[in-house]
């Protein structure tokens, strides 16, 4: 039987504010002593009250942008109630029907077997705003309860079922990534767990008829069921976890079966995913407006601000390069993936007087043949001087071709008979002789002078 | 005279003359309360010493002890919401209107009785025993802030904290002869109160007098930076003329003749006030739905704001709930579910939209509505406490005001034939709470219902 792949994606990313999304306690958390970072608001204690902290929404307003999204100019907080240890409430503060931003998009350039680039776009269906929750830590038989995390604020990414294997996840999450370091929003530090993902999958038997259909995933529909595997901290488990989850479902479905809906878990060290919540014990969350929070509206004037505060986005600056500099696309990839880098990159171009002096540069930086470590003005004269002719010592030169021809009789012969490519060899012997210290242009004339 | 007599207006000017000491105030208050405390089952914590600050910001109410509800919290000293669940809870900070109180030199005497989270309107709720009526021993004080109504009615503090979410300040105001305002939603800060229902839930003052209850309004009202719901627009002035209706919905069939003929008598003492105009009927006419939204709302927010008490923490699980808490619990659990949520939640903050509407209409003809606190006069303790829908239908006067979020304050209006205590309230537009403050100073003045104490004990 054949099956295409329906997954989307949720993502959590921690922003990086100062103070925690509804009081004042330090959102820097990591590494601290437990429960060091608490008020009554995150502990949620008996008459405390949360107050929005601004920067947040602002955050959440420039990454719904970056991502193409709607702002939605009035938006609310919801409460989600369920209960669990490390939610002191026992509702988190969140967002349901009117998220702050949604309707968006982000293209994924993705190369073919032919090496042929497409474009596929994923859409994203909101941005939306939370608290994290406490951490539950397991000893022996106790268990504790750290709130450090607890009010952190979380925003929330989730796509449309747009993928259709695990590659563009993958592909997906690291454009993210880099979108969100870009912003300078989050650390995005996936060891300190601050970004966070949860794919659902499924997957759909097709047709003959359908196969006919070009555009898939829009035009038919879903399946109807969706596994969805909670927590994953790596762009590879995320995508390990897809193929386990897609090689498991598709053994369920050709036994005849519909794997059951639930939430699973990923063990990173077996690869493989696990059972932990089934539909039947689905949360009903009974969402309602958060009452100690008055709704949210954003004026244009507010929109506008915000917007000027968007950098070039990654995707954006790859096109520049390729265009303005001449670069090759993976190497524009790879210098825009960090903007400290792709900084440098610019620096040094910008001391250089050459004006096709870009791809060079760029072989040294991605090859790391020059340090990064240097400043941007003596990387621009290592430039210089790689891309000035070598001298040559002639002297040395004449007795290594020498040697060269001397010790390959069968290669002269081919040569003179015809192979005139047989000649690079020679070239390459007498570089090796001359240690690299010729210039190879050189080199071939007077091989040729000599052979004639 | 006794210093536990005496208005915080008096209290004040004796403590500037000298004619006794801070300590004297506190102990002639203390001794009050011990004296009569285990037969009205007033206070549930009392504070021996008084709860103060060393060094505080202002000294406008220096020396004056006040009971509060024990709905806020106060740093180091038991807070209990009247609920067994959190029977041994010490909190580790203090309600920003309580704060308020304390930097301006007041003291705390002690933390009053409840019905259990604020749910109820007799204070028979309470998992500590329901308060009496200082004026008939056999009857309820009214709820939730019984404790705090009683106090101040029984003198064992010149004023008291609390908070009404459907007419848990005026309908114990009302029952026990004592001045209350239920602020305008936002005006008073909620942080650090147990939350009943969320966008409801008006901190405010009782008192002796629409004197001492403005003066200690004035201190706890305003903005706060930890309560994102306080309102920050402007107070409205007190016009020239205050123009007053009657809100017809309000003397309907239902509602007891001996309050009715109280109200009505005090209507016509406030059309001779000068400079008031009493313009006649007007109408509010989704009135009849306001119970019906108000106890779909108010379950729904409980419901949430209840969940913290999980077990985990503050000692006590969920079994130490009280019957009441948990219907609500149940009640509110339902009409959040999937698939109901429409029908009920949704459909009441529509309701809801509509009640706040007439209301809105109405203060564009008028400033102030005069009616009827409670439907009854007091009821006897056990009448209604096996009837949870009567016990709702005392809310039907009070609870409409709450849901469209404006100011009410209450006040003695008479006495039954058997001398119990009626109550009136009047009903300003938002931020219009000097408007009814005003009215009710000129009322006093030409009254002296207010004056009358119970003959206790």
């Amino acid at each position: 039987m054949n099956y295409v792949p329906v997954i989307g994606l949720e993502t959590h990313v921690e922003l990086k504010t100062e103070s925690k999304m509804f009081c004042s306690c330090s959102a820097n958390y990591f590494g601290k002593a437990p429960n060091t970072h608490t008020c009554p608001v995150c502990l949620g204690l008996p008459g405390a009250l949360p107050v929005p902290n601004k920067k947040a929404i602002e955050w959440t307003i420039l990454l719904g942008l970056a991502l193409n999204c709607t702002i939605n100019k009035e938006s609310k907080f919801d409460r989600k109630n369920y209960f669990y240890p490390d939610l002191p409430k026992g509702y988190q503060i969140s967002q349901y029907d009117k998220p702050i931003a949604s309707g968006g998009w982000l293209n994924l350039k993705s190369q073919n077997s032919n090496l042929k680039t497409t474009e596929k776009k994923i859409r994203i269906t909101r941005v939306h705003l939370e608290e994290d929750t406490g951490k539950l830590l397991h000893s022996n038989k106790d268990t504790l309860i750290d709130f450090n995390r607890s009010g952190v604020p979380l925003v929330e990414v989730v796509t449309e079922p747009d993928f259709d294997n695990s590659t563009d996840v993958k592909r997906f999450l690291e454009e993210l990534h880099t979108i969100i370091r870009y912003l300078d929003i989050s650390d995005a530090d996936m060891e300190k767990g601050s970004m966070r993902m949860e794919p659902n999958i499924s997957l759909r038997k097709i047709t003959n008829d359908e196969l006919r259909i070009t555009n898939k995933n829009q035009k038919l529909e879903l399946p109807n069921y969706k596994v969805e595997v909670k927590n994953i901290n790596s762009f590879n488990f995320a995508k390990k976890a897809i193929d386990y989850e897609l090689k498991r479902q598709a053994e369920i479905l050709d036994s005849g079966k519909i794997p059951v809906q639930e939430t699973r878990g990923y063990n990173d060290k077996k690869g493989i995913t696990y059972s932990q919540r089934s539909k039947e014990e689905a949360h009903d969350y009974r969402y309602f407006p958060e009452p100690d929070i008055p709704p949210m509206e954003f004026g244009n004037e507010k929109l506008e601000m915000i917007n000027d505060t968007l950098p070039e986005l990654p995707a954006a600056k790859v096109e520049r390069y390729i265009k303005k500099f001449g670069i090759k696309s993976s190497d524009a990839v790879i210098i825009s993936r960090d903007k400290i880098i792709s900084a440098y990159f610019e620096n040094v171009l910008s001391k250089i007087k050459s004006d096709k002096a870009g791809q060079t540069v760029a072989n040294a930086m991605v090859n790391k043949k020059i340090s990064t470590k240097l400043s941007s003005d003596e990387f621009a004269k290592e430039i210089e001087k790689l891309s000035k002719p070598k001298e040559t010592n002639m002297g040395m030169l004449a007795s290594s071709i020498e040697k060269a021809i001397e010790s390959n009789p069968k290669v002269v012969a081919d040569y003179k008979s015809g192979k005139t490519n047989a000649i690079m060899f020679l070239v390459g012997q007498v570089m090796r002789e001359m240690k690299g210290q010729a210039d190879a242009q050189t080199v071939r004339a007077e091989l040729e002078k000599k052979l004639k | 005279m006794e210093p536990y007599s005496l208005s915080i207006k008096k209290l004040l000017e004796g403590l500037k003359d000298k004619l006794f000491s801070q300590e004297e105030v506190y102990s002639s208050f203390l001794q009050r309360v011990n004296k009569y405390n285990n037969k009205l089952n007033i206070f549930l914590t009392v504070c021996d010493e008084p709860y103060k600050k060393d060094k505080t910001k202002s000294n406008k109410v220096g020396g004056i002890p006040i009971g509060v509800k024990d709905i806020f919290v106060t740093k180091g000293l038991r807070t209990t919401a009247g609920s067994k669940v959190l029977e041994n809870y010490i909190p580790e900070y203090s309600a920003t209107i309580v704060e308020r109180l304390l930097e301006s030199g007041a003291s705390v005497i002690g933390k009053t009785n409840l019905d259990a989270w604020a749910h109820g309107a007799s204070g028979e709720n309470s998992d500590f025993g329901p308060t009496k009526n200082p004026w008939n021993t056999q009857y309820v004080p009214g709820g939730s802030s019984s404790g705090s109504a009683a106090a101040v009615a029984a003198q064992m503090c010149p004023a008291a904290l609390a908070t009404d979410t459907g007419g848990s300040i005026r309908f114990p105001s009302s029952f026990c002869n004592i001045v209350g305002i239920k602020p305008t939603y936002g005006r008073c800060s909620r942080y650090g109160v147990i939350a009943m229902a969320s966008s409801l839930d008006s901190p405010g003052v009782m008192a002796k007098t629409v004197e001492d209850c403005e003066l200690v309004f004035n201190l706890i009202a305003g903005t706060d930076e930890y309560d994102g719901t306080t309102v920050t627009f402007e107070p409205r002035p007190v016009p020239r003329k205050i123009r007053v209706g009657i809100p017809k919905e309000y003397f309907s069939e239902g509602i007891n003749n001996e309050v009715r003929l109280q109200v009505e008598e005090a209507i016509r003492i406030i059309s001779s006030i000068p400079n008031v105009d009493v313009v006649g009927e007007v109408s509010l006419p989704h009135t009849e739905y306001a119970v019906a939204t108000y106890y779909i709302i108010v379950p729904s927010e409980i419901s949430s704001n209840l969940a913290r008490y999980d077990g985990i923490r503050y000692g006590h699980d969920r079994s130490f709930f009280g019957d009441e808490a948990k219907r609500r619990i149940m009640l509110g659990t339902y009409a959040l579910s999937a698939g109901y949520y429409d029908a009920y939640y949704k459909k009441a903050m529509k309701v809801r939209t509509l009640i706040k509407q007439d209301f809105e209409k109405v203060f564009e003809k008028v400033d102030v509505l005069v009616a009827p606190v409670s439907p009854t006069p007091p009821f006897k303790l056990g009448e209604k406490v096996n009837d949870p829908l009567a016990m709702y239908m005392c809310d039907v006067l009070t609870g409409p005001i709450n849901l469209a979020g404006i100011p009410s304050l209450a006040l003695p209006a008479g006495f039954t034939k058997s001398g119990l205590p009626v109550g009136m309230q009047f009903i300003g537009p938002q931020m219009g709470e000097s408007i009814l403050f005003e009215l009710g100073k000129k009322y006093q003045e030409v009254t002296d219902w207010h004056l009358k104490k119970p003959m206790i004990i």
